[in-house]
């Protein structure tokens, strides 16, 4: 069915289940090791065997030879698989930019170069130490800030140049009476999900199925079927849990593929986890950007020019991070200009990490915003207020389809004691901490995509609902499950969600936010679908039953959901054109407040807060983790996480989770979220959008705000670890 | 992981013998360090002499006054150790600062001694180093070298001592106890016991092949305020920037040590003296020789600012 109007009232607002906070359905499985991860799928196929990738030992250049004698005759090998192998490399797949396996140029660090397999786990890593490698190394380009001049414009919509201006944006700007000009630098990161990437593949004759971790059942399809040159029908994918991918999985990685073709090299299944260090270098990571945000406002703080320029770089100049996504959207102005630039180089590839662009965009804006307010003399969310556009800034023809930030952040303000903020820096202090209080605004898209399911009735007053979708920790099987209960007049516990299997319809996966919001639409289609198919066989017309407890009631007549025996029906939502007049968006207020340490310059997060609006909340217990979880993620972006760059030899350093820090316990204080009672009938007929990104979009800023106004030192370029700072720190007594 | 050969051990100098007389033999105690690198084969020994039946578990009083450590008591153990809690704070405070939980209730007296670097090029074997291959080269100087050391350093190597415990021990004037393989026993201060770098950074300390720790012990008690103070770039299970062992007499005398900035527990005695001076005076002793990149020349800002931490501190 096609959404192709506004949400009327309908039977989700007067929801039972939907919108309730609700366990995880699967929480019982996970708890008990029951939920198997791609690794531990010992029971799909018999005579599994390992996997062990060998990566690239250069960051560019070619393999001149490559001898796996010794490994071949290494106790319990059964095959050693090398890219030279192939004369040229596999294509690749979606969003692949260097190719996954094959030929004998090396385009990054750690790329796959070979696999050894063998029975056990343990025989394949010691063989795949016996590979001799020899290379021939090329010279490359490492170093943002070297490319970064020179780069071009990043291709924007329709291959257009990426760069977007109205009115004029250096006249307004000159005339400015009060204006701030910023440069900032955010580090490549990594997703550092717990799950690495791992896949069992097995072939039976030309059908391969893999039991993988991927976040895009319907992509990872097509993407193998065209890397290894075989019909995508031949494919099957299966992910029913992943253990975290934030983007990172996305797209069909080495993993995948090596697998594939280990498989049919040796004649038996073949497992592979890829191991710490490649998840870092061999995978892809978030991309570093360089941005430089000038702002000119009145000295009311109206602000009439803004302009927002971002450089990152990326393996044969493909998508970088685009900083610039938000600007467009938050703040009023009627000369803008935004530019996205993108530099070639030979670091491992950059893709997509949870909110792309907008993540790394708000540590820029946000900021900048912070340092404009601070130039007027004026508290930074009043500044926020100020600019509160009617429409949407850059295109002014386009409406919100629901915005409440300014409530976000009056509400925030009255919860978090705001008020309580000194204005001017550095000048809270409790025995040797500097306090310091910030906010950010939060901006991330509410989209949506086409999201089929399949409902069958079990026959004994049950459910199955079956579909591609993901749930890579979000609490996806949840909000399916209340959401066809909710449908079906059943209780939650009635429905039973299958998810991850290319078998299944193909849904709108996990991804860019759309994920809770499309697959729940989708599944309410194919609900629609089954109660008209019920209504056929038990002779009246399903749109006007009323489905509930178990029962339908239709005028006089009710009917156990039992009777109508096994049924099953499909279901497809997709989204109307009437959409594209909408900026749909999700919006928050973010909130934090930190303490540095006076000697040395350590920084405590103590109280963390967002006041989200994302029109209704599926789930919020799952909602609310969602979103905590992405405000740990930002402390990490703001305070600790750096892939350093070894700029002569093109690697990531730190490529195990000892080096790369990520935040523990200790560094989480506790965490409020508020979700308002807003509801976006632009949206779907539940009128919900996601909040896993949204959570990520601001408060990395909030926290670098927080730690300017603890100690009045602006740190512009992230992480913000206390090396950059500790020489402006006060002398201690 | 290169195969290996495996046995247990039934007396120290039995150990000791055994290692001495295989090449490439190693004691294993509790394999938190040792098991990760030989996955990595950053260590490939070909044979394991596990040494956990040696019931060198037991803290025990000395006859002047301190304690003998045994080289199997677990970092969980004594940091909870009741007199150790008492009497030398500073040891606990140090302990519990590393690691987590679970890899303290592993980890043994010994083998935190004998705790390997962490410089990422050590860990990485596509990468020069010359601690793991002696000649290679030393990727880290010129590279990301933020977390390695300002002190102490060669130009082979500038790797640091990445443990905790080994810093207050050496404000405590702890002394190894080895046996070595002909049964003979010898006494190493702890201050002589990691070596610097200088032309042959392989070897992390004074240990002969073969030559197995069976104890460490501590002088008696001296008083004063036991602080130890880690600054990390998280605020939990993370390799030290910069640490400061501590014990400080109300007169503002003392005794200080600094982790995470050489190959070794970093304690100068001329420096220390300087102490009722402030922290400046101590780090400007302390650090005189310094050589850091410019990646890590904070450390020394932060040693200073770290140690005022401490005096402050200690003031209460």
């Amino acid at each position: 069915m096609e959404f192709n109007a506004p949400a009327g009232e309908n039977l989700f607002d007067k929801a039972k289940i939907v919108g309730k906070s609700t366990p995880r359905i699967d929480g019982p499985l996970k708890t008990t090791g029951k939920a198997p991860y791609a690794y531990e799928r010992h029971d799909v196929v018999a005579g599994q065997v390992y996997g062990y990738i060998v990566g690239a030992a250069i960051a560019k250049g070619r393999i001149v030879s490559m001898d796996t004698a010794a490994a071949r005759k290494a106790p319990g090998v059964v095959g050693v698989i090398s890219t030279l192998d192939h004369a040229k490399p596999l294509p690749p797949g979606m969003q692949n930019n260097a190719p996954l396996f094959g030929g004998a140029q090396v385009a990054h660090y750690h790329q796959a170069i070979a696999c050894v397999i063998a029975e056990t786990f343990e025989q394949a890593r010691s063989a795949a130490a016996l590979i001799l490698t020899r290379y021939d190394r090329a010279p490359g380009a490492f170093d943002l800030a070297r490319a970064a001049p020179d780069a071009p414009l990043a291709k924007g919509d329709g291959g257009k140049p990426d760069r977007a201006t109205l009115g004029d944006f250096d006249k307004a700007f000159a005339a400015a009476p009060v204006k701030i000009d910023a440069r900032y630098h955010t580090p490549d990161e990594s997703h550092a999900m717990m799950e690495p990437f791992a896949t069992i593949a097995a072939w039976e004759g030309e059908k391969l199925t893999v039991w993988t971790s991927n976040q895009m059942i319907a992509w990872a399809k097509k993407s193998l079927g065209t890397i290894l040159g075989i019909a995508a029908e031949n494919v099957r994918v299966d992910s029913p849990y992943v253990g975290g991918g934030f983007g990172g999985k996305l797209f069909i990685r080495a993993d995948a593929v090596v697998a594939a073709l280990a498989a049919k090299a040796v004649g038996r299944p073949v497992k592979i986890a890829m191991q710490r260090p490649l998840m870092i270098n061999n995978a892809t990571h978030r991309h570093a950007t360089i941005q430089r945000v000038r702002i000119g406002a009145e000295q009311d703080g109206r602000i009439t020019a803004i302009a927002h320029e971002n450089w990152s770089g990326n393996l044969g100049g493909e998508d970088g991070e685009n900083g610039t996504l938000q600007t467009p959207k938050l703040y009023a102005g009627a000369n803008r200009l935004t530019a996205n630039y993108i530099a070639t180089l030979d670091l491992p590839e950059g893709n997509a990490m949870r909110a792309p662009g907008e993540a790394s965009g708000h540590l820029a804006l946000e900021v900048a915003m912070d340092e404009l307010a601070e130039a007027l003399g004026m508290d930074p969310i009043e500044l926020r207020i100020r600019n509160e556009p009617e429409t949407v800034p850059a295109t002014p023809e386009m409406r919100f389809s629901s915005r409440n930030l300014v409530r976000c952040l009056r509400e925030g303000a009255d919860k978090f004691g705001w008020s309580r903020r000194s204005a001017e820096p550095g000048k809270m202090r409790e025995g040797n901490w500097l306090i310091g209080m910030g906010v950010a605004a939060g901006y991330r898209g509410g989209p949506t995509a086409t999201s089929g399911a399949r409902v069958r009735l079990t026959g004994d007053g049950g459910m199955v609902v079956e579909t591609d979708m993901t749930d890579i920790g979000t609490g996806t099987y949840t909000i399916i499950a209340q959401t066809a209960a909710e449908t079906m007049g059943l209780p939650l516990e009635k429905v039973r969600v299958t998810l991850g299997d290319s078998a299944f319809p193909a849904s709108a996966g996990s991804g860019g936010q759309w994920g809770a919001a499309s697959s729940t639409a989708g599944v309410y289609a194919a609900c629609l679908n089954l109660r008209r198919a019920i209504g056929q066989k038990l002779g009246f017309n399903g749109e006007d039953a009323t489905f509930e407890n178990g029962r339908i009631r239709t005028g006089a007549k009710s009917f156990a959901l039992a009777d109508a025996g096994t049924l099953s029906a499909e279901g497809e939502m997709t989204f109307g054109k009437f959409k594209s007049d909408y900026e749909v968006g999700t919006y928050a207020g973010h909130f934090c407040e930190v303490a540095v340490n006076v000697y040395t310059g350590e920084t405590r997060v103590r109280r963390m807060l967002a006041v989200c609006d994302a029109g209704r909340i599926l789930n919020p217990l799952s909602a609310r983790s969602q979103v905590i979880g992405a405000m740990v993620m930002s402390v990490g972006a703001a305070l600790m996480e750096d892939l350093a760059v070894d700029k002569r030899f093109g690697f990531f350093v730190n490529h195990d989770l000892a080096g790369y820090e990520v935040p523990v316990h200790a560094d989480i204080p506790h965490q409020d979220v508020i979700f308002l009672d807003t509801t976006d009938a632009i949206v779907s007929p539940l009128k919900a959008k996601g909040v896993g990104e949204l959570g990520i979009c601001g408060p990395g800023a909030a926290v670098a705000n927080a730690v300017y106004n603890a100690t009045g030192i602006r740190v512009r370029e992230y992480p913000l670890t206390l090396d950059k700072y500790l020489d402006k720190l006060p002398r201690y007594s | 992981m290169k195969a290996f050969s495996y046995e247990r051990a039934t007396s120290p100098a039995q150990a000791a013998s055994i290692v001495a007389s295989k090449p490439g033999a190693r004691f294993l105690a509790g394999g938190t360090n040792l098991l990760d690198l030989m996955k990595l084969e950053i260590e490939t020994p070909s044979h394991l002499v596990d040494v956990q039946d040696l019931k060198l578990d037991r803290i025990e009083k000395t006859d002047q006054g301190g304690l003998r450590i045994g080289a199997l008591v677990s970092n969980t153990a004594l940091a909870s150790d009741e007199t150790v809690r008492r009497d030398y704070g500073v040891l606990t405070r140090a302990i519990v600062a590393g690691a987590s939980g679970q890899l303290r209730n592993k980890a043994t007296t010994a083998g935190n001694l004998l705790q390997r670097t962490r410089c990422p090029y050590f860990y990485d074997t596509n990468q020069p180093c010359n601690k793991r291959k002696p000649g290679s080269g030393c990727a880290a100087i010129d590279g990301f070298s933020r977390q390695l050391a300002v002190v102490g350093t060669s130009d082979k190597c500038i790797a640091t001592y990445p443990g905790d415990m080994a810093v207050a021990l050496r404000v405590l004037d702890a002394t190894v106890e080895t046996v070595l393989p002909d049964g003979k026993v010898r006494t190493i201060p702890l201050a002589d016991f990691h070596r610097l770098p200088g032309t042959t950074p392989e070897r992390d300390n004074a240990l002969e092949q073969g030559e197995l720790i069976t104890a460490v012990t501590l002088p008696a008690p001296i008083g004063g305020t036991h602080i130890y103070y880690k600054v990390r770039d998280r605020a939990s299970y993370a390799f030290a920037l910069v640490s400061v062992a501590a014990v400080l007499r109300p007169d503002g005398t003392g005794r200080v040590a600094f982790g995470g900035v050489a190959a070794k527990p970093w304690r100068v005695e001329a420096a220390e003296a300087a102490l009722p001076q402030g922290a400046k005076a101590v780090a400007d002793r302390a650090f005189a020789d310094a050589k850091p990149t410019p990646d890590n020349a904070f450390k020394i800002m932060l040693a200073e600012r770290t140690l005022a931490a401490v005096i402050d501190q200690a003031k209460g």
